[in-house]
């Protein structure tokens, strides 16, 4: 008996030997599709607790980060926006393939967290509180920039961002540039395209280009001829003095849309 | 061929052993969590909902799989020994090895079967919440032109129901096989079903561990030399659990390529056929 327990030992060796490059094939397989590329450091362990962190390395990152969603989800409803902030921070450490955690963490910091800093009562200073309101929209940002980073194959965070910064930072130039890159992914929705042509129409001196993509969206044809699109466009002839006969079809009707 | 059929009895008798055994029970945890989960998410986005309901269930999934994996085998062999069934068995023309592959069979039946079950249920609160948020979106957007209500729908649909967890069902099964070979494989040498356990667990949390170790190793760094070979040693000794780790990023909506599907579930089930061969080598030696 004792004899085949040190055979078997030799074995487990010599398999485990074998199956070493197979393995490290495997991760890099696996980190090439964007798998297991959580990075678990000490710092993330300071903030789950041992027992989370056991069960993070264990193989549960996404029943834990559902867990701590609940969480922050319970600080929202108390209005506890430092807490909240702190479990967006950890549920989308534990998992940053998961775009609901990105966009929500970005839009409870920069849309909620950020009004609710601007309408504090018991901050006298307003100076203050437009300080705080734009760290919690930077905040928001942030999380939407960190969540590019860790998806650069999906087009849903330029989308967001985009919003994020015509809506909250007005700042149409870097909007456009989001809803462009947004639009170039194959799986992106039609109204990122005109959204990026919208933008560019407000950005300081990109109307021509802006005229000139807009316009190559109307020719594509009936899908992206949407009121908001042909009434843009006619304010832009105007403004650009388009010759009468470079100008969008006559026939089409003007909208209020 | 009739060593084949005395398999398959010890496999067909193991699993109605562990089925009298009430092992299934645990579906109806298992199904108060994933429908007091959806009940209990319903202030949530349906984004945020769909999300939590497959990272519950999906974890629960593998909780429950690869306890049923350990405790189911690290049991067999000293209640066998205890009823003094392995010894009636063993003195018919049954070679050892096939007492064990049966089961082992019987073990992994189970497996399958509440893998089946626990997915069924799964899919199931999925698609019966996917109909309700459906329901209420086209209400929403009774006024809208049809292209925004495709947009809507096909928001709610992309968020719910997606092929790739499929995939990730089978290697959380494919990996509770590998956690019930290895315990096998620790209950050949083992004097009582606790200290197999106990082993069990420990190289559950090891193997979760393996590819760190191995990374270190093999990246070369320069460190104290038993430092190395303690790394060295994780690597070489115990598998890697991490690889099995796919439903994670799955949930998180990341495809799963055929090739890598393949060479995981290949690597499973190189594992489970090593560990049995090793527990088939250990146990014909063992004194009964």
């Amino acid at each position: 008996m004792k004899h085949r327990k040190i055979v078997a030992l030799g074995l487990l060796c010599l398999f485990g030997s074998a199956v070493l490059p197979l393995q490290s094939m495997l991760q890099r397989e696996a980190q090439a599709a964007h798998f297991q590329k959580t990075a678990l450091s000490i710092n993330l362990r300071e903030r789950i607790g041992q027992a989370g962190f056991l069960a993070a390395l264990s193989g549960f990152r996404s029943p834990l980060a559902a867990l701590l969603w609940i969480q922050a989800h319970t600080a929202w409803e108390n209005t506890e926006w430092g807490r909240m902030a702190g479990l967006f921070e950890t549920v989308t450490t534990l998992q940053p393939r998961s775009l609901p955690y990105w966009d929500m963490a970005a839009w409870h910091m920069a849309w909620n967290a950020s009004i609710a800093a601007l309408q504090n009562e018991k901050q006298p200073s307003e100076a203050i509180r437009i300080r705080a309101q734009r760290a919690y929209i930077q905040l928001g940002r942030d999380f939407l920039e960190r969540g590019i980073l860790n998806n650069p194959d999906r087009p849903q965070l330029h989308l967001q961002l985009g919003v994020l910064l015509r809506d909250k930072v007005e700042d149409h130039c870097a909007a456009a540039e989001e809803f462009l890159k947004a639009s170039k992914y194959p799986d992106a929705p039609a109204y990122a395209a005109r959204f990026a042509g919208y933008e560019m129409a407000k950005c300081p001196g990109r109307e021509r280009e802006a005229y000139d993509y807009l316009r190559k969206l109307y020719e594509e044809g009936e899908k992206q001829r949407l009121p908001s699109l042909i009434n843009l466009l006619r304010q832009m002839e105007n403004k650009l003095d388009i010759p009468p006969s470079n100008r969008i079809l006559s026939d089409v009707p003007n909208s209020e849309n | 061929m009739k060593s084949a059929g005395a398999t398959l009895a010890i496999a067909r008798n193991t699993f109605t052993e562990l089925v009298r055994q009430k092992v299934f029970f645990f579906l109806l945890i298992f199904a108060l969590l994933i429908i007091g989960n959806s009940a209990f998410m319903a202030k949530f986005s349906f984004q945020e909902q769909f999300q939590m309901l497959k990272d519950i269930s999906l974890g629960a999934m593998s909780v429950f799989t690869s306890l049923i994996a350990i405790l189911a085998t690290a049991n067999f062999l000293p209640k066998d020994m205890e009823d003094r069934t392995i010894y009636t068995l063993l003195a018919k023309p049954v070679p050892r090895y096939r007492y064990l592959l049966g089961k082992l069979l019987g073990i992994i039946t189970l497996l399958a079967c509440a893998t089946l079950l626990m997915s069924a249920l799964f899919l199931a609160t999925l698609w019966l919440r996917e109909s309700t948020v459906l329901a209420e979106t086209r209400a929403q957007m009774a006024g809208g032109s049809t292209e925004e209500l495709a947009m809507a729908v096909k928001e709610v649909t992309d968020a719910t129901f997606n092929i790739n967890l499929l995939p990730g069902i089978a290697i959380i099964f494919i990996k509770s096989a590998l956690l019930a070979s290895l315990t096998l494989f620790i209950s050949s040498f083992a004097t009582s079903s606790i200290f197999t356990i106990l082993m069990a667990a420990a190289l559950y949390f090891i193997g979760h561990l393996q590819s760190t170790a191995r990374e270190y190793w093999l990246s070369g760094v320069d460190v104290e030399w038993w430092s190395r070979l303690l790394a060295a040693s994780v690597a070489i000794l115990f598998p890697d659990l991490q690889a099995f780790n796919l439903t994670d990023d799955i949930i998180a909506g990341t495809a799963v390529p055929l090739a890598l599907f393949l060479n995981t579930a290949g690597l499973g089930v190189l594992y489970v056929a090593v560990y049995f061969a090793l527990a088939a080598l250990v146990f014909s030696g063992r004194e009964l």
